[in-house]
Formats: structure tokens, C-alpha cells, sequence
């Protein structure tokens, strides 16, 4: 073929991407979300999307309990009385509930039909896993015990000691919350004097360099002798470890300012502080929360961790108390209220940052 | 003309060290007066030290030696009084249209007192409906429409310009020259505008200087006596334009890709 015919029929075809070029999740389909169901088929996939759910409702209350198993009975209240079994079917109802009503609110917009049907597959599949996991963990007890429990019996530590549960998922929220925002608040602060000044960017931002990658649960015999309680020894540690990535990346973001955005200011009348706060500050944000997010990741880490280490209260000890007593059944639950409140935690980070970045929409993927 | 002379440039040098540890003579010994209310621009290749000039009169750059005053005195930092526009796009992509604008005003710390004139200004520039865009939403020339509204609201007395056209369509530039011309008249600003566009020069211009490379200095001063508004396609322009052209060394050398003819 001549090279002016290949490069005509490359000019016909460049009108739009070819589709083999693009990686799969751009590719329309299913997951692409190009596609619109009609009406009927949305019912259809809604109620599969539930289906799961049910299923492992139905495998609960109908699958032969063939496995010897103590059956307590648990007060609720002073009239309701719950035995675990009952309690997961709650639960169960509890999510199907949900999702039917996130299917109901829905269905009246496009956009938001998509987005729920994208999951459809997902949910279905979870569901046919909790079935699974009920017949192999709690009905026949094939899995090892006592190590892997079945879903039931999770949800049992709830029924047994959900007041417990909850007073050490608050001693950690406070922890974290403490630690994590004066990190936060200490790293930006350094991190704009570093990013600044060249004097505290040559002495301070080598230590940081260096200090920074220690793992900060390290500092941890230091921390517990040199602060008053261990709550505050903890804290110091979220601190070390938050404050690392976001006075890191706060520095970076002020330094790498392009030098046009502080002249176009300066010909405006602008001083220097109009120039840290409205020109550097805003232009290092996205840097700022890039820092944010992995502190965020660091802190979690750091805030079990020293939680088994030695604290009074806290999921990280609570999951240490159950273990000695090899009530593992009770791990898992602090581990589903850990990844329930750490996923709230980003979700509220993740809302925060779009509202303050909402100028980089549609300039960033 | 007998008017007021706003800037005076004295004997200005201004050397620099290039990449490559080359002393590189920008400038060397400028002398130009700057009439109060005129348009002017500055024009010549790449390299002669146009853009430089205009830095030194925006007191973003210190020349080495010579004086550069400003209505009798000596220019110090940059001032608000001296507005500036950039070659490319300068808007802060964190705020929108009208906080860009704004930002003007917060810069000096008088947004309070003023922030009712903000909307003259976007009307000023035909940004209407804008207002709440931001930066990467809008197009090339409405983003130099609103960097230069950005910078008169604070009723500099002189506008400088470096090539804040070179970026955008034939289309747009046009436009925006018919619009630089309608804000200049309504606010007697002084108006000095570096480009490597001879058409825009004399179209917009009562007077073009002419500055030539290695080491950069001024080889003519033309005052433009063309009556406006000015017709592009005129027989007068078009004899003007070559004789620019010729005196640019371009008529010759047409494979010069600087140049916009």
C-alpha cells in the first residue's frame, strides 16, 4: 500500500480514538458505563443485585445446623431477646433494606441508575460468599477453629459486648482524631516554613528527610517514658507519623510555585504575606492533600499498632485482649469496625479535598 | 506632541549569564521617552531584548546601569500603578473569573472598599456569565481578557503588555486589539505593548519602536500617523507595513518564521 493511502485511511480513522488503544476500563460496555438499561431490565438486575442477599438469608434459616453449636440467647432491651443467628438474618435484612432503597432512589436519574447497576455483580457475588462462608464457618464447621468463625458468630461479640466495642471504637476515633489533626496542622506548618525559607529548608528539611522514614511506632519506648499518659504517648506518635508526608509535600508544593504566579502578583501590589497565603498556599494544596491521604494511611497503621502496644482502651487492644483469650470471632469484629471507620474517615477526608480542589475539576482525571 | 513624558529611560544596560555561562548583552544603552496616554509598541526579533525592557519598566527586573524614571522618579519594585500582563496565560487556576479579578484588589488590600467595581470590569471585557469559571474552563483570549481586566482595576497608569496576543487565533487577536483600543480610549491608560507582530503594531500603535538583536537596542522610533480606525487592508497601511518589514530585514528573508505578516 503507498504511504499517502495508509496515511488517508489513518486520517479517516482519527476522528476518534481507536478502540483497541484504549485500556479496557475505558472501553464501552458494561463497565463503561455507556450503557443505559431500560426500565424493565433495571428492576430485573436490581432485584438480582438483592438476590444474594437473600439467598444467604435463606441458606441461614434453612440449611440443616449439623455442626454442634451453644445457642445463647441475648436480652435486647427488656422485651426483644436475639439469639447470633437471628441477629445476622437482621443484618442481612438490614442491607437488603438498603440497597433496596438505594435502588428506589436510583432509578429516577440516569446517571445514579448506572451507578448502582455498575455494582450489581458485586453485591450478588458477596452474597453468594456469605452464604458460602455461613454453611462452611457456622453450619457444618469445616473451616478451622477457632480461627475462622463463622459470620454469625461475629456478629455475636456485637450481641455479647457492643457497649465494649463501642467505648474502645471511641477511645480510638479520639486518638486518632487528636493526633491526626495536630500532625496535620504541625506538618503544613513546617512545611511552609521549609517551602519558603531557604535558611529552615537547609536545616530542617534534611532531619525530616531522614527522621521521616522511621517507622514512628519506633519512637515508642521514648514516647511512653517522656509523656505523661499513654494516651498522649500514642498521640505523639500519630503526630510523628502524619506530620512527615504533609510537611513533606507542603514544602515541595510551596517550593515548586512557578515564579510567574508570585510576579503577576507582586505587579498587582501584592506583599509577602499575600504571597505565602494566596499565591503559594493555594498553588501547593493538591500537594498538601496528596500528603494528607497518605498520612492518613500512616496514621491508621501507627494507631493500632500502638494501640497493642500498650493502651488502655482502643481497637488495637481490644483485638490483642480477644486474641489472648482466643476469642477470635471477636478479632474479626474489631477488624469490620476498624475498615467500617477508617472508610468513613477517607470518605470524609476524600469530601474535603473535592470541595477545596473543586477548581482542579476537569483539569485533573 | 506636547504632552506629558511618563517614562524616561536613561542610558539603560542589562546583561545577563545564559545557560550555557554566556554573558549576554540584553540591553544596552536604551534612551526612550514614554508620552502620558500613548500607545506604544515595541517590536523586533527574538533576542533583542524587548520583553526585558518591559520587565525593567514593571520593576520586575533591575537594570545594570542607567536610569529609569517614572513621572520624575526613579522606579523601585513592581506597583500596581504599572499593570502587567504575560505573555502566556497568568491566571490563578484556583480562582475563578471574577476572583481573579478580584485578586487585584486583595492584593493591595482593598477588596472591601472596591469589590462593587468587579462587575464593571467582567461587563468591561464581555465576560459576562463567566463570572463563576474558572481558568482551564474558559478560552485563550477570554483568560488574556480577564489578566488584563486583573490588572486594570487597579487603574494603573500604564498598561504594559507582553505579547499577550502571541498565543491565540487570528480571529481572537483581532477582536481583542479592537478591544484593548476601545479600554484604552475609555481609560486613557498608557499603553505599551511588546509584540513580534508588525500588523498588531500598527494597527494598535501611535508609535513603534524598532529594536534589533546582539546587543539589544532601539534602531528606530516610527510615529504612526494613521488615522483611526485603522483599515488593515488600506494602501497607507499596507506601505507601512513593508517598510517596517524592510527595515526588520524581512522583506528578504521571507523564511523568517517569527514574524505574523
Amino acid at each position: 500500500m503507498s504511504i499517502l493511502k495508509q496515511r488517508a485511511i489513518r486520517l479517516a480513522n482519527s476522528s476518534y480514538v481507536q478502540k483497541d488503544a484504549l485500556p479496557s476500563r475505558f472501553k464501552p460496555g458494561r463497565q463503561g458505563g455507556n450503557y443505559t438499561p431500560a426500565i424493565a431490565s433495571y428492576i430485573g438486575l436490581s432485584a438480582i443485585s438483592l438476590s444474594g442477599f437473600f439467598i444467604a438469608l435463606l441458606v441461614n434459616l434453612f440449611f440443616r445446623q449439623t455442626a454442634e453449636a451453644d445457642i445463647n440467647t441475648y436480652p435486647l432491651g427488656s422485651s426483644i431477646s436475639l439469639t447470633a443467628d437471628e441477629a445476622y438474618r437482621f443484618v442481612l435484612a438490614v442491607l437488603i433494606l438498603i440497597y433496596g432503597v438505594a435502588a428506589v432512589y436510583s432509578f429516577w436519574r440516569e446517571e445514579r441508575r448506572k451507578q448502582f447497576l455498575s455494582r450489581v455483580p458485586f453485591r450478588f457475588v458477596i452474597g453468594l460468599a456469605l452464604s458460602l462462608w455461613d454453611i462452611l464457618g457456622t453450619k457444618l464447621l469445616l473451616l478451622p477453629q477457632p480461627f475462622f468463625p463463622g459470620p454469625s458468630r461475629i456478629i455475636e461479640s456485637f450481641l455479647m459486648e457492643g457497649d465494649y466495642i463501642l467505648q474502645n471504637t471511641l477511645y480510638s476515633l479520639r486518638l486518632f482524631t487528636v493526633g491526626f489533626t495536630l500532625g496535620v496542622a504541625f506538618g503544613v506548618g513546617t512545611g511552609i516554613l521549609i517551602g519558603w525559607f531557604p535558611k529552615i529548608y537547609y536545616w530542617v528539611y534534611p532531619v525530616l528527610k531522614i527522621t521521616g522514614v522511621i517507622p514512628a511506632v519506633a519512637w515508642m519506648p521514648f514516647a511512653l517514658t517522656l509523656l505523661p499518659t499513654p494516651f498522649w504517648a500514642a498521640a505523639f506518635l500519630i503526630v510523628i507519623c502524619a506530620w512527615f508526608p504533609v510537611a513533606f509535600l507542603t514544602a515541595q508544593g510551596i517550593a515548586s510555585t512557578p515564579k510567574i504566579n508570585f510576579e503577576v502578583a507582586q505587579t498587582l501590589g501584592a506583599k509577602t504575606p499575600y504571597l505565602v497565603l494566596h499565591v503559594a498556599i493555594p498553588h501547593a494544596m493538591p500537594q498538601i492533600f496528596t500528603g494528607i491521604s497518605s498520612a492518613n494511611g500512616f496514621a491508621f497503621t501507627t494507631l493500632v499498632m500502638s494501640e497493642m502496644l500498650g493502651q488502655p482502651g482502643g481497637l488495637g487492644y481490644y483485638i490483642n485482649a480477644s486474641k489472648v483469650w482466643s476469642a477470635y470471632y471477636k478479632v474479626f469484629a474489631a477488624i469490620i469496625v476498624m475498615a467500617v471507620l477508617f472508610s468513613a474517615i477517607m470518605k470524609v477526608i476524600g469530601a474535603i479535598q473535592s470541595r477545596v480542589l473543586r477548581w482542579q475539576r476537569g483539569l485533573v482525571k | 506632541m506636547s504632552r506629558d513624558i511618563l517614562f524616561e529611560i536613561e542610558a539603560v544596560d542589562r546583561t545577563y549569564v545564559d545557560a550555557n555561562d554566556n554573558m549576554v548583552e540584553a540591553l544596552k544603552n536604551i534612551n526612550l521617552s514614554i508620552n502620558k496616554g500613548e500607545f506604544i509598541s515595541i517590536i523586533g526579533p527574538s533576542g533583542c531584548g524587548k520583553t526585558t525592557l518591559l520587565r525593567l519598566l514593571a520593576g520586575l527586573d533591575v537594570p545594570e546601569s542607567g536610569k529609569i524614571r517614572l513621572s520624575g522618579e526613579e522606579i523601585g519594585g513592581p506597583d500596581p500603578t504599572r499593570g502587567y500582563v504575560f505573555q502566556q496565560s497568568s491566571l490563578f487556576p484556583w480562582l475563578t473569573v471574577e476572583k481573579n479579578i478580584a485578586s487585584g484588589l486583595m492584593a493591595r488590600g482593598v477588596y472591601k472598599q472596591r469589590k462593587d467595581e468587579i462587575a464593571g470590569y467582567i461587563k468591561l471585557i464581555g465576560l459576562n456569565g463567566f463570572e463563576k469559571t474558572y481558568p482551564h474552563q474558559i478560552s485563550g483570549g477570554m483568560a488574556q481578557r480577564v489578566a488584563i481586566a486583573r490588572a486594570l482595576i487597579n487603574h494603573p497608569v500604564a498598561l504594559l503588555m507582553d505579547e499577550p496576543m502571541g498565543a491565540l487565533d487570528a480571529f481572537t487577536r483581532a477582536d481583542l486589539q479592537d478591544k484593548l483600543l476601545e479600554l484604552w480610549r475609555e481609560n486613557d491608560t498608557t499603553m505599551i505593548l511588546v509584540t513580534h507582530d508588525v500588523d498588531e503594531a500598527l494597527y494598535l500603535s501611535d508609535r513603534v519602536v524598532i529594536m534589533s538583536p546582539r546587543p539589544g537596542r532601539i534602531s528606530e522610533v516610527l510615529n504612526i500617523s494613521l488615522s483611526r480606525p485603522r483599515q488593515r487592508s488600506s494602501a497607507d497601511f499596507t506601505a507601512l507595513r513593508n517598510s517596517i518589514l524592510e527595515k526588520l530585514h524581512l522583506v528578504s528573508e521571507i523564511q523568517q518564521p517569527e514574524y505574523t505578516i
